[in-house]
């Protein structure tokens, strides 16, 4: 009974992303069932759509900004956490996760609000800004967990042995933390590709990224260029996590062997 | 490292400052603004005063949308829960050798695109759809069924997209229970379902309580599914605030909306706080 309910879930979960994917090749004009034979003729379409390539380069350039970002100013501040005792730590801590909880419209109309008080136009950097807000408490979840895990000794002994602070930092703590780093920095990405709705109200015209194409796209129904467009992404943001596990695990097994 | 208590600071101060600059400032901002005015050529006039707010409860209107939204956020968690709770308890239960590979399905769809996993059901239920393409094939229906557009397929949408959450948070507070306690529960006389009952069940509150508020808060703000699977009726108080802001630049308004918004989850998130603590939520989040 459970088994069969939990199969049934599974079935439920994936059978619309499946019916994406399978609809991306379905050479009708409507992008709806049924299959009428297998074609590439939506792929070869998308790639000549000038816009979407754009927009796919944006969303690029910006994920990985925002990644980068996000973590050189996230990695600190887990350090912080976990490894000093302060006053008023657990507040902060809160405050720096609560952007989870902060609905995402509200944290659109309250970047853009304040950015036309200061009279600046919306550009590229607010767009920046905000995916760093956005992705900055999953990184510091990522990292804190992480860091949890590898024991003060380490450090400690280094330390002992001479090494100054920053030393001891650039060659024990910082490739133990490596993993979690990376980690960090793909969900990161991932968070500020995927992102529509704050995104909805900080892009320009110009810094168009793909969600937001796709949700302009849908305006007039969905077609199969959609649905193509949607396979590509698919493929795309599914095997990034799994090679980047395999690589980690590869590299990881060869340089420490376990940790 | 005792006389060093500028360091944690200096490695906070970066965080701090953005999610000062860039989250704190701002909402403030939202606040002050829902007091101001808007002038009839739509110029934004610094007053006090509660017209937003008197505008907000003024008719039926702009209530029922948040009515609809309370709604939907609670038979949301509703379903989230018996949906995520059974799968949850198979991953608790099971031996099988699959199970990593269970579990990184379950996980699977965090990394696929929002706006794509709602799109995906417009194929599923839509007039030329998987189930309609089906039911008409086999006979079962002459003309297609409307299921798209509604309640149902906002509800759709969102389970596909919270239902991870869900089972993440029951299964994390489940694998922290010792399974030899419903043993003993059983040993002692208990039937299977009633040693589930009676012990495993009330241990995994923290996990389903978590869960349901993470469901509850993320449906509360949700922007896309009503907008790509809901009709006119199906509108979310997110909907309303991006009109309000972005379509008709009424930012005193749209301020007070989201005000209005921020309020109703501070006061759900503190009162549960003040009962669970929230930290469990975090500390699933961290595990995934």
């Amino acid at each position: 009974m459970i088994k069969l309910f939990t199969l049934l879930v599974y079935v439920w979960m994936f059978t619309p992303i499946i019916a994406v994917v399978l609809l991306a090749f379905n050479p009708q004009q409507f992008g709806s069932f049924p299959m009428e034979g297998v074609s590439f003729k939506w792929f070869v379409k998308l790639s000549h759509n000038s816009t979407i390539l754009d927009a796919f380069k944006n969303s690029m350039v910006l994920g990985s900004i925002t990644a980068v970002l996000s973590t050189a100013i996230g990695v600190p501040a887990a350090m912080a956490f976990i490894r000093y005792d302060f006053r008023g730590k657990e507040f902060l801590n809160t405050l720096l996760i609560a952007p989870i909880m902060v609905p995402e419209v509200v944290l659109g109309v309250a970047l853009l609000l304040f950015i036309r008080w200061l009279q600046q136009p919306k550009s590229f950097a607010l767009l920046l800004i905000g995916h760093v807000v956005l992705t900055l408490p999953y990184v510091l979840l990522i990292v804190q967990a992480r860091l949890v895990g590898i024991k003060r000794e380490y450090e400690e002994a280094a330390l002992s042995l001479g090494a100054n602070p920053f030393q001891t930092f650039v060659e024990i703590t910082l490739p133990l933390l490596a993993p979690a780093i990376f980690a960090g920095m793909l969900f990161a990405f991932t968070i500020s590709f995927d992102d529509v709705t704050a995104t909805l109200f900080w892009a320009t015209a110009k810094s168009q990224t793909v969600p937001v194409k796709i949700f302009g796209m849908l305006r007039n129904s969905i077609s199969p260029e959609i649905n193509a467009l949607g396979a590509v992404m698919i493929v795309l943001t599914v095997s990034m996590p799994l090679l980047a596990g395999y690589l980690s695990r590869k590299f990881a097994g060869k340089k420490t062997g376990k940790d | 490292m005792k006389n060093k208590a500028w360091k944690p600071w200096a490695l906070l101060s970066p965080s701090l400052t953005a999610v000062f600059l860039l989250l704190v400032v701002p909402v403030c901002f939202v606040v002050v603004y829902s007091f101001w005015l808007r002038s009839p050529t739509g110029q934004d006039i610094p007053a006090f005063q509660l017209g937003n707010y008197a505008k907000f409860f003024e008719d039926f209107f702009y209530p029922s949308i948040l009515l609809n939204t309370l709604r939907v956020a609670i038979e949301t968690v509703f379903l989230c829960l018996v949906l995520g709770y059974i799968p949850a308890y198979f991953f608790y239960k099971t031996e099988s050798r699959f199970k990593p590979f269970l579990m990184i399905l379950v996980m699977l769809p965090f990394w696929i695109s929002f706006i794509i996993r709602t799109l995906s059901w417009i194929n599923i239920l839509g007039d030329s759809g998987l189930i309609n393409h089906l039911l008409i094939k086999f006979n079962v229906i002459n003309s297609p069924l409307p299921m798209l557009y509604n309640e149902g397929a906002v509800i759709m949408g969102l389970l596909q997209y919270l239902l991870p959450f869900m089972i993440l948070n029951i299964y994390v507070s489940l694998d922290g229970i010792d399974k030899s306690l419903a043993e003993a529960a059983k040993s002692l006389g208990c039937t299977e379902w009633q040693a589930f009952r009676e012990v495993t069940l009330p241990l995994s509150l923290p996990g389903v309580s978590a869960g349901s508020l993470l469901v509850f808060v993320l449906t509360c703000g949700t922007y896309l599914p009503p907008m790509i699977l809901g009709g006119p009726g199906n509108e979310m108080i997110a909907n309303l605030i991006f009109k309000r802001v972005v379509g008709t630049l009424d930012w005193p308004f749209g301020s007070a909306i989201s005000t209005i918004l921020m309020l109703l989850l501070m006061i759900i998130v503190y009162t549960y706080n003040r009962y669970m603590g929230i930290n469990q939520i975090f500390k699933t989040l961290s595990s995934k």
